[in-house]
């Protein structure tokens, strides 16, 4: 029998996104709609210990151990991995309600309401967690209930889990999905200028017993990094506190769960005790992107009238990766432990 | 490669999945349930198991129960804190997260077995009733959404 196929045109989810993010290299990387800050990022840490291994490493790794420029160089390679990451992941968008679902969810606050006057009631829901009562606004762009600790980026036009801030300098949201990698970036570029920092002082200090002080600061370049120094370790500071009470920036700023407003206003989501918090934000599980490339929105293939659908019901193609040896390590590892 | 491309080669499931493309094509959605979340423990991923008033003439209170307690269980599965998952990300941060291009997460395997889980069910449960499940994935784990197919559609 002949089959006579014809493919109507795919089309990826991220192709037919709502929200204002930029999607790069066939929707694998996913971006805020303005990048400038980012780049300037990039280019501040680029310059920065491009001059220190340019300037300062030959120097302290004859005087003092070759060790320091390859601590530089792993410090350096973890802070634009974890920049990267941060800045190209989803950072859990929700996606948003389909006709149908906004339709029954209009419904069903109509039924709740009763009458329908001009003024439109104010749309939450209050649900109970662990004993405290936490309102879930609806979200009229999205037509959601925003789950909890969810919000709704402005600049983005998404809302996103467990919404932490909007970061011009990674160029991306940081919530659910990225935000052990956003600490990570920060703690490691904490550790990279205070490293960077400590030894371009300690080569001023050595040069100027051989030169004088005001000749080794002519020839040593201006410390580019003092002043990040101290607020990118304040920040990193800040978060630290922030994971060890399980509280998002959105949270601590807007005082949701401070107990300057009552005394029964404890958070809900704190496991109870800082290391059981700080696993859980770094080490949790990491749930997958609803915006993966890999997802087709629609395949329909038509073959001598028999109806073939390519995705029925429409399933993640999770991506295989083989079995290998270090998997099962890990399974091993785990079931020892 | 096409799901339906897959089907003909293995005419078994071709025949007992047919019956339910044929439904998903040529029936008329009579209506649509929306499962919500239950957040009362927390921002786990969990259903209201509370049974739709819509669904009273479809299925059994006591099957669609079933099904919601088995997704839960497997959602807090997934998003277990044990061992691996903390074995895992402690692995993941030393190697700077590019671990995660060459390892299936414990979520990622869980996922998988719930894609099947509900694949199944609808094949043996909620097809041969009119229903279909949409899997809460496709809808950023925000609902369950149940497809009504009319009654007539069956008859045929």
């Amino acid at each position: 029998m002949k089959m006579v196929l014809k493919k109507t045109p795919k089309k990826r989810k991220w192709e037919t996104f709502p929200g204002r993010n930029k999607f790069y290299c066939d929707g694998r990387i996913m971006m805020a709609k303005q990048t400038g800050v980012f780049y300037l990022t990039l280019v501040l840490i680029l310059v920065t210990c491009g001059l220190f291994f340019t300037f300062d490493c030959w120097f302290l790794a004859e005087q003092l151990t070759p060790i320091i420029p390859v601590i530089g160089a792993v410090l350096f390679l973890f802070v634009i991995g974890t920049l990267l990451r941060t800045s190209f992941s989803d950072p859990g968008v929700l996606p948003r309600a389909t006709p149908d679902e906004a339709a029954d969810l209009e419904r069903q606050i109509d039924v709740a309401n009763g009458s329908t006057g001009y003024r439109p009631p104010p749309r939450t829901k209050e649900v109970v967690i662990n004993g405290q009562t936490v309102k879930l606004k609806y979200c009229f762009t999205c037509k959601i209930f925003r789950p909890p600790r969810a919000s709704h980026c402005s600049l983005c036009d998404n809302c996103v889990e467990r919404f932490d801030h909007h970061c011009p300098w990674v160029g991306n949201c940081v919530g659910k999905r990225n935000y052990r990698f956003f600490y990570m970036f920060i703690l490691s570029l904490s550790f990279l200028t205070v490293f960077i920092f400590a030894f371009v002082i300690t080569h001023i200090i050595l040069n100027s017993q051989r030169i004088g002080f005001l000749s080794a600061l002519k020839d040593s370049p201006v410390v580019v990094c003092f002043f990040s120094v101290w607020s990118i370790v304040g920040l990193s500071g800040f978060h630290t506190y922030l994971i060890s009470s399980n509280q998002t920036t959105n949270e601590d700023i807007k005082g949701s769960w401070s107990s300057k407003r009552s005394k029964d206003n404890y958070n809900p989501y704190s496991y109870g005790n800082i290391f059981t918090n700080c696993c859980a934000a770094l080490c949790g599980p990491l749930p997958p992107s609803e915006q993966v490339a890999a997802i087709w929105a629609s395949i329909c293939m038509h073959a001598c009238g028999h109806r073939l659908s390519g995705s029925f019901p429409p399933t993640l193609p999770i991506p295989h990766r083989p079995e290998g040896a270090f998997s099962l390590f890990l399974q091993f590892s785990c079931s020892v432990l | 490669m096409c799901r339906g491309h897959v089907l003909i080669c293995w005419p078994f499931f071709f025949l007992q999945t047919h019956s339910l493309q044929d439904l998903r094509h040529q029936a008329a959605v009579a209506a649509k349930v929306f499962i919500q979340r239950d957040y009362t423990n927390g921002t786990l991923c969990q259903f209201q198991t509370k049974f739709p008033s819509e669904l009273e003439t479809k299925i059994d209170k006591q099957q669609f129960e079933e099904t919601m307690r088995t997704l839960n269980n497997l959602y807090a599965e997934a998003e277990k804190l044990g061992s691996q998952s903390y074995v895992e990300g402690c692995l993941a941060c030393l190697t700077a997260y590019t671990i995660f291009l060459c390892i299936e997460t414990h979520y990622e395997k869980v996922l998988k077995k719930i894609a099947k889980y509900i694949q199944e069910q609808n094949d043996k449960v909620y097809a041969p009733r009119g229903l279909l499940l949409t899997d809460p994935l496709e809808r950023g784990l925000r609902v369950i959404e149940i497809t009504i197919f009319e009654d007539r559609s069956l008859t045929q």
